[in-house]
């Protein structure tokens, strides 16, 4: 579902520009308001919808599965730190949903990789990622299945 | 030399009625071009289309009290203090611009039709006004030009790289910045000049940004009825929660404008 913009509402602040991971939001040579360059290439990710501040950003529906009369739209609150969707079914259903987006403070709980020991050849051979396994917090590590306790064949 | 009125000057050169008809001229091309505007985008169906659905699923009626309160509130945060733009440099910038357009635009018509001959000395108040608006508006659309405009710093074009939309921001530039070097070096050349920029500045309303002046309001009143009576365009209502964590994407300005 492909992004568009109310160009009425847009005041041409950029943070979709900034934010779009495709680089297909940009600033309207003519109108100085955003607008989505290349609908084909958008990956409907909804960056742009859940940034835009004056909420000028909406999608454009699959007329397959999205006939004409639906709305999906979202509201991102990030000193709240949730995210609520209203989906308006064409029948004129409202589904409400919210969920949180973040349970700490924004930008304070960034992994400072930089400051770790540079791992040496046997750690990068390691199944183990960074910071495990103190960061999982399993003082005796990572729970292990010895290969003899698997029956032979597929099986599920 | 900010105190006096270079309209009076020119009185010998250029009688009163003339500079008087040049701008009734300029009023009306403001207010054709608006309405071919209008027209051709098809704004006017917009908003009044956009008011039919609004109201057909308002959760609630509104009630005169509110429709005067969601009134008020719309034209001084969203008119009159531009609390709209996020961004407080672009917000600083559009309301220097404005307001010194708006002063400069009163003086004039001000100057040019209560005092266009030195018979009728000028309030120096007046003519000051006429210049601090010129200057308002220079600062505001210099900072706006070489500090804010868009896709400058993040698509790597030069500040001298012109597009259709500069047409409203270089010819308003050009107005003020010719009428006050006109007003203090005087001169037929720089006055002509002074004349073609503010031609082009009026003239230019249905090609260029002008027309948002008329819009924008519009767009603003639209979208703070939807909050008030309840259909908010469809968004969903905002969540019942408290603000504790900070900013997050919005801790960074947009480096695009």
């Amino acid at each position: 579902m492909p992004t568009f913009v109310y160009m009425t509402r847009c005041d041409g602040c950029g943070h979709c520009v900034d934010i779009c991971p495709s680089d297909i939001m940009h600033i309207d040579p003519t109108y100085r308001r955003a607008l989505n360059i290349e609908p084909n290439m958008c990956w409907e990710c909804y960056s742009c919808v859940k940034a835009c501040p004056q909420h000028a950003i909406d999608c454009r529906g699959y007329a397959d599965f999205a006939p004409l009369g639906h709305s999906v739209r979202a509201l991102r609150e990030e000193e709240k730190g949730t995210i609520a969707w209203k989906i308006k079914f064409r029948d004129g259903r409202v589904k409400d949903f919210l969920s949180p987006i973040t349970t700490q403070p924004w930008g304070e709980k960034i992994p400072r990789l930089a400051e770790l020991e540079v791992p040496d050849k046997a750690a990068l051979d390691s199944p183990l990622l960074c910071h495990e396994p103190e960061a999982l917090k399993i003082e005796s590590g990572l729970p292990t299945i010895s290969k003899d306790k698997f029956k032979q064949g597929v099986y599920y | 030399m900010l105190t006096s009125n270079p309209f009076s000057e020119l009185s010998s050169l250029i009688p009163p009625a003339g500079m008087q008809t040049y701008v009734v001229v300029m009023f009306l091309l403001v207010v054709g071009a608006t309405i071919l505007d209008v027209i051709h985008k098809k704004s006017a169906k917009y908003f009044f289309e956009k008011m039919k659905t609004a109201k057909e699923r308002r959760a609630q009626p509104l009630s005169s009290a509110t429709v005067v309160s969601v009134s008020v509130k719309t034209v001084v945060h969203d008119i009159l203090t531009s609390a709209e733009f996020d961004n407080p440099q672009r917000r600083k910038a559009h309301l220097l611009t404005m307001y010194g357009f708006i002063l400069f635009v009163v003086t004039t018509v001000i100057m040019i039709f209560s005092y266009p001959t030195p018979e009728t000395p000028t309030p120096a108040l007046v003519a000051l006004l006429w210049h601090v608006g010129a200057l308002m508006v220079c600062v505001g659309g210099y900072w706006f030009w070489f500090k804010m405009r868009v896709d400058v710093a993040a698509e790597g074009h030069k500040w001298y790289r012109l597009i259709p939309a500069d047409l409203f921001i270089l010819s308003l530039l050009a107005t003020t910045t010719l009428a006050l070097i006109w007003s203090l070096f005087g001169g037929t050349f720089l006055f002509a000049l002074f004349i073609f920029a503010s031609t082009v500045l009026f003239g230019s309303v249905f090609w260029s940004k002008f027309a948002h002046m008329f819009f924008k309001p519009a767009a603003a009143f639209q979208k703070r009825f939807a909050e008030a009576d309840g259909s908010r365009d469809n968004l969903p209502e905002p969540a019942d929660k408290p603000a504790q964590f900070g900013l997050g994407i919005k801790r960074d300005l947009p480096r695009h404008y």
